[in-house]
């Protein structure tokens, strides 16, 4: 049976991709945030998932305005990095598990949760700057030493799903992994966030204290936070802020009780506050 | 007519100073400058919207509010004529810019000032949170 061990959660900023792509990665502005990923990269390599399940959103990269999908999921072989304007990352493709996506997009869509199938898309850098994060700068003709599901959740287009939504989303993407006869291990991802404002007179926002609050919550009692409206993530963190609902996804597929492996919190990472959690199931 | 449910939850983020939420409203508003900023993920586009910027955008239906805020790297009024920033990611990373770069100019300081204003933490939420409250 496949199971799910771990959940991580990371911001996924783009200024992350151009520092490893130019090889920043050593400039005092930069050195502190890799830094904060020592610890994650040594933890994910001795982990050795079979199975990476990447919640992160879409940035306008492989669905345009004509399309909107709420929860979706990446059930193609293999998933290029997109071009986002300035040509695709110079990192690996990633290689995707279509047999376990399909089963777990039937088993949610039988459960009630209606899941968008994509057959084919470029993945931005929602994926690629987490999977840079926890598993290194990797070249192009190097390869991901697992494979990778994308699970895009709309937070682009208002109303995204609530916070609860999110949470039973993950309790029902657990309940698929666990029914999958083959024996995988299932590290889950949620991504995006903290605080952040890209947009308006406001760009810039960030509250410490809130994403604090909201660290200690994901751990201790993510339920009381799924309780958290729309309104409050961003007026409280910023309009971009409002993608730790899909940290909340993440949580929702993990144990009620988990033990908190390691966190990083830092300020700034370009226009954001950078949070990164890693959860492992008791 | 409204509904009072929903209108609530619009009316909540229309209270939060310096910002606009990229609702389905805004989103037909913003659809087909949206889609223009789309098409420069491909590299001939680039090149062509380049060579002739007022010529590239004929295709596109855009209003004249929206066609000229692009010709003018406005950011706010192309944000305001329905345009979200992930879509306009696009067109000032085709200009060779950041997120950070922009987000400089829709809050009308200095690159430096704004950087600064980050590394010393971000922009404080106290006094941003309520145009109705200006005190939270
Ligand atoms: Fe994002």
């Amino acid at each position: 049976m496949a199971k799910i061990t771990a959940g991580v959660t990371t911001s996924h900023v783009p200024a992350i991709a151009a520092a490893i792509d130019l090889k920043k990665q050593e400039q005092p502005y930069w050195q502190p945030i890799f830094k904060g990923y020592e610890f994650s990269k040594k933890w994910m390599a001795e982990h050795k998932p079979d199975v990476v399940i990447l919640i992160y959103n879409d940035h306008a990269s492989a669905f345009d305005a004509t399309i909107f999908p709420t929860f979706a999921i990446g059930c193609a072989d293999e998933f290029l990095p997109a071009d986002e304007g300035w040509g695709r990352r110079p990192v690996p493709k990633l290689k995707g598990h279509p047999d376990l996506a399909c089963h777990i997009a039937q088993h949610m869509i039988l459960n009630e949760f209606d899941m968008t199938v994509v057959n084919s898309m470029d993945v931005d850098h929602g994926l690629t700057v987490p999977m840079n994060l926890l598993f290194g700068d990797l070249g192009p003709d190097e390869e991901w030493p697992c494979r990778v599901i994308p699970f895009p959740i709309n937070v682009v287009q208002y109303p995204p799903p609530t916070g609860k939504r999110c949470y039973d989303m993950g309790n029902a993407l657990r309940k698929a992994i666990e029914a999958y006869p083959e024996d995988l291990k299932v590290v889950v991802f949620g991504t995006g966030g903290m605080s952040h404002q890209l947009q308006g007179t406001r760009a810039g926002l960030i509250n410490k204290e809130w994403d604090t609050k909201f660290l200690n919550g994901l751990t201790a009692d993510p339920k009381a936070l799924t309780r958290i409206p729309h309104s409050e993530y961003v007026r409280e963190t910023g309009s971009e802020g409002i993608e730790m609902v899909m940290w909340l996804a993440m949580r929702g597929a993990l144990n009620e009780d988990v033990t908190e492996t390691y966190r990083f919190y830092h300020v700034p990472c370009s226009n954001t506050a950078l949070g990164h959690i890693i959860l492992e199931n008791k | 007519m409204a509904d009072p449910k929903l209108s609530k939850y619009l009316d909540e983020f229309e209270d939060i100073p310096g910002t606009l939420i990229f609702n389905t409203y805004r989103s037909r508003q913003g659809f087909n400058l949206n889609q223009f900023c789309m098409s420069l993920m491909k590299e001939e586009n680039r090149k062509a919207f380049r060579a002739n910027e007022a010529e590239y955008l004929k295709q596109w239906n855009l209003t004249d509010a929206q066609r000229d805020a692009v010709l003018n790297r406005d950011w706010t009024g192309m944000m305001r004529e329905g345009g979200n920033i992930y879509f306009l990611a696009k067109l000032f990373s085709t200009d060779g810019h950041s997120f950070q770069h922009v987000a400089a100019i829709m809050t009308g300081s200095t690159q430096e000032e704004y950087a600064k204003m980050m590394l010393e933490g971000g922009r404080n939420p106290k006094g941003n949170r309520s145009k109705s409250n200006p005190s939270l």
